[in-house]
């Protein structure tokens, strides 16, 4: 078998395709944080407890009203994305205008609370919920063993992010939307309703954490805290992309994703490092990150 | 009323203060449900050890050695605070004992796993009661060698406990004649194993074993699953795993699992009358380290009733010389490094069809005599028994 750096080859495709599955993820998370960031300048902290909430209504939704998986990524994000327009409504907007600093505590508050009080109801273990049936079992690559449900989530991301990515830039709802952000004044004069716009906006990017979360249901252990873990590693790839560039967020997710699933075969231990190398590697070549705008 | 004895107990009370993970990952295992079998065990003792009161004060250590030690220095110092409950991660214990220590107060240590904690960092002023990293090698590889599961490859989580844990399974594989052909130190914590699974996978190993805890262990358990780590003949060896961990995964997704525990709910009709009891309060079954409060509590308390002291040389003396055996522990006896020594169980996880409830998760396999399972005196690197 042929190898590259001690590894076989067929091995290496295995990592890189995980690595696209996990970026999948992260490009779902980060391409919310983007959206809230880069419309409506809010440091968005309370993403992955939203994430988690996702993750949380899947399976109490499952538990208690017997509704399935298919229903539930469309009712979870839905109910998620309502608890977001009420953060919005009933707190941020109270400081909109305020330094971002501001946001970026008060969403933090918010995340903590959420986290501590599902804690105190479910505690920490972890919720059960069984894959579809669906999905069980997977396909044998040649190189690799995949589970049919790894190879649905790179599929459906993928889209959700392009769909996302494609209505901001490319339709006439982002044109009013990038529009009502840059000078909402303006806007406002030509009869759009801004602050519903804003509140919209803040719920679809918690719809996206929402759905990430339900699709990570199946296969993660699904606890209050594990939005917290996941979060940082979000904010980085944010951060790497650009912060407020939809197509960077997407684009680095994915990368990222195989960056970090490379260094799970290479050096295992700096796996959850290696993202924040890169980090700051572009703070310093690219301080706007590799998709952002030179400020 | 008045004794000679009685002038013993400082500030006319007996005043423990648990200590434990409250809300992080190790909450579930411990926790607030730790609080209530210590509250039961004082309960049961009519809130009084002869006629002085027993008072409980607690707090959430959030698995910070540093958040750990300060409380612990204000119970000491300030607050007269006599014995402290709970402990449990690692890093949180081995703090903790030094200011017990300098402060000659006394500890029982329920949740911990690190056997260092009574080896290279024994004190004096703790004891460690429930299990530690040696049985839990002891138990579950020795006997998946002997069941011909000879090459390994383990997944450890990449801290303290990992570590430990790994090197006493690589000592119990090679000592039953088998090898270790690959390990991976993965990030603490972890939420995707895909890729180390697929590693163990391609190893071609006849055991992929999981040298971490908590939710790393049950997403990495899920995540075989998912990859049909089993159904390609590998056997998965979960070297560390809790009640409240194998309920979470479900009967569905661990069966099969063989884990080594030092207690089990349903084990003996003591163990099933005091988990209906804490059932009752809390809803919900309790785990080994549950138990191993509750137990270590009416432990301590008897000593105290015995000495008439609460001074913890006294106590730990008295702890020393009385043999255990309750609703937790057959055997039991600690010894002078601080150790618990007592019976130990491998267990494997049912069948959903052989499950009858949702805590109904296991099935007693071998009972692991206490002599048998823990870190013998004569390899023990404690001074207060090399010092002999």
């Amino acid at each position: 078998m042929s190898m590259i750096l001690g590894v076989p080859v067929a091995v290496l495709f295995g990592q890189l395709l995980l690595g696209l599955i996990n970026g999948a993820f992260y490009a779902l998370l980060s391409l919310g944080l983007a959206v809230i960031f880069g419309l409506l300048k809010i440091i968005n902290f309370a993403h992955g407890a939203l994430y988690m909430l996702g993750a949380m209504a899947t399976v109490i939704l499952f538990d208690t009203l017997g509704i399935s998986y298919w229903a539930a990524l469309f009712v979870a994000p839905i109910l998620v994305g309502c608890v977001g327009v009420a953060i919005e409504y009933f707190l941020l907007r109270k400081i909109a205008g305020q330094d971002h600093i501001y946001s970026l505590l008060l969403t933090f508050g918010v995340a903590l609370i959420i986290q501590g009080v599902l804690t105190n109801m479910y505690g920490v273990s972890g919720l059960r919920y069984s894959m579809p049936d669906v999905f069980k079992g997977g396909m044998n690559l040649g190189f690799m063993f995949l589970p049919y449900y790894r190879a649905w989530v790179i599929v459906i991301a993928l889209l959700v992010c392009f769909g996302t990515w494609f209505m901001i830039e490319k339709t006439k709802l982002g044109a009013y939307l990038r529009a009502g952000t840059e000078d909402s004044q303006l806007m406002q004069g030509f009869g759009i309703n801004v602050p519903l716009l804003v509140s919209l906006t803040y719920g679809f990017g918690v719809m996206l954490a929402a759905f990430a979360g339900a699709l990570a249901a199946p296969i993660y252990s699904v606890t209050p805290v594990m939005g917290s873990h996941i979060l940082i590693v979000v904010f980085a790839v944010v951060v790497i992309g650009g912060m407020g560039s939809i197509a960077g967020a997407i684009i680095t997710g994915v990368l990222m994703g195989v960056v970090e699933g490379l260094t799970k075969t290479f050096y295992p231990p700096a796996s959850s490092a290696v993202i924040f190398l890169v980090m700051v590697v572009v703070l310093f070549v690219r301080p706007s990150g590799l998709f952002g705008k030179e400020a | 009323m008045a004794g000679a004895a009685q002038a013993e107990i400082s500030n006319d009370m007996v005043k423990i203060g648990y200590l434990a993970d409250m809300s992080g990952t190790y909450r579930d295992l411990a926790g607030p449900n730790g609080l209530i079998a210590l509250e039961m065990a004082v309960a049961d003792f009519g809130g009084q050890v002869n006629g002085k009161n027993i008072e409980i004060v607690s707090a959430d250590d959030r698995n910070s050695p540093d958040v750990a030690s300060s409380t612990a220095r204000r119970w000491v110092e300030n607050d007269n605070v006599d014995m402290i409950a709970g402990l449990v991660a690692s890093s949180v214990s081995i703090a903790v004992s030094d200011i017990l220590e300098e402060s000659g107060k006394l500890g029982i240590v329920s949740g911990s796993a690190a056997s260092s904690i009574t080896n290279e960092h024994c004190t004096p002023n703790h004891i460690h009661y429930v299990y530690d990293t040696y049985p839990l090698a002891n138990g579950t590889a020795s006997a998946i060698v002997k069941e011909g599961g000879k090459t390994w490859f383990i997944l450890t989580a990449d801290y303290a406990f990992g570590h430990a844990l790994e090197a006493d399974v690589t000592r119990v594989v090679e000592a039953n004649g088998g090898e270790v052909i690959g390990t991976i130190r993965h990030p603490f914590p972890t939420p995707d194993f895909s890729s180390f699974i697929l590693q163990a996978q391609g190893s071609g190993a006849d055991v992929v074993a999981l040298a971490n805890a908590g939710a790393d262990t049950t997403n990495a358990i899920t995540t075989a699953g998912e990859f049909g780590l089993t159904q390609s003949g590998q056997t998965l060896a979960a070297l560390l795993l809790f009640l409240t961990d194998v309920h979470a995964l479900g009967a569905e997704a661990a069966q099969g699992i063989q884990l080594t525990t030092g207690w089990y709910w349903d084990m003996n009709a003591d163990a099933r009358a005091w988990s209906d009891r804490f059932m009752e309060e809390t809803g919900v079954r309790p785990t080994m380290v549950h138990a191993g409060i509750y137990s270590s509590t009416i432990q301590y308390l008897n000593a105290v009733k015995a000495t008439g002291s609460d001074e913890a040389q006294a106590v730990r003396k008295q702890m020393i010389a009385t043999p255990i055996n309750d609703m937790f522990a057959t055997n039991g006896r600690i010894r002078e490094d601080g150790r618990m020594v007592h019976d130990m169980y491998l267990a494997q996880v049912k069948t959903p069809a052989e499950s009858t409830n949702e805590w109904d998760l296991y099935n007693i396999v071998r009972t692991i005599p206490a002599e048998e399972a823990f870190r013998p005196l004569s390899e023990s690197q404690c001074p207060l028994v090399t010092s002999k």
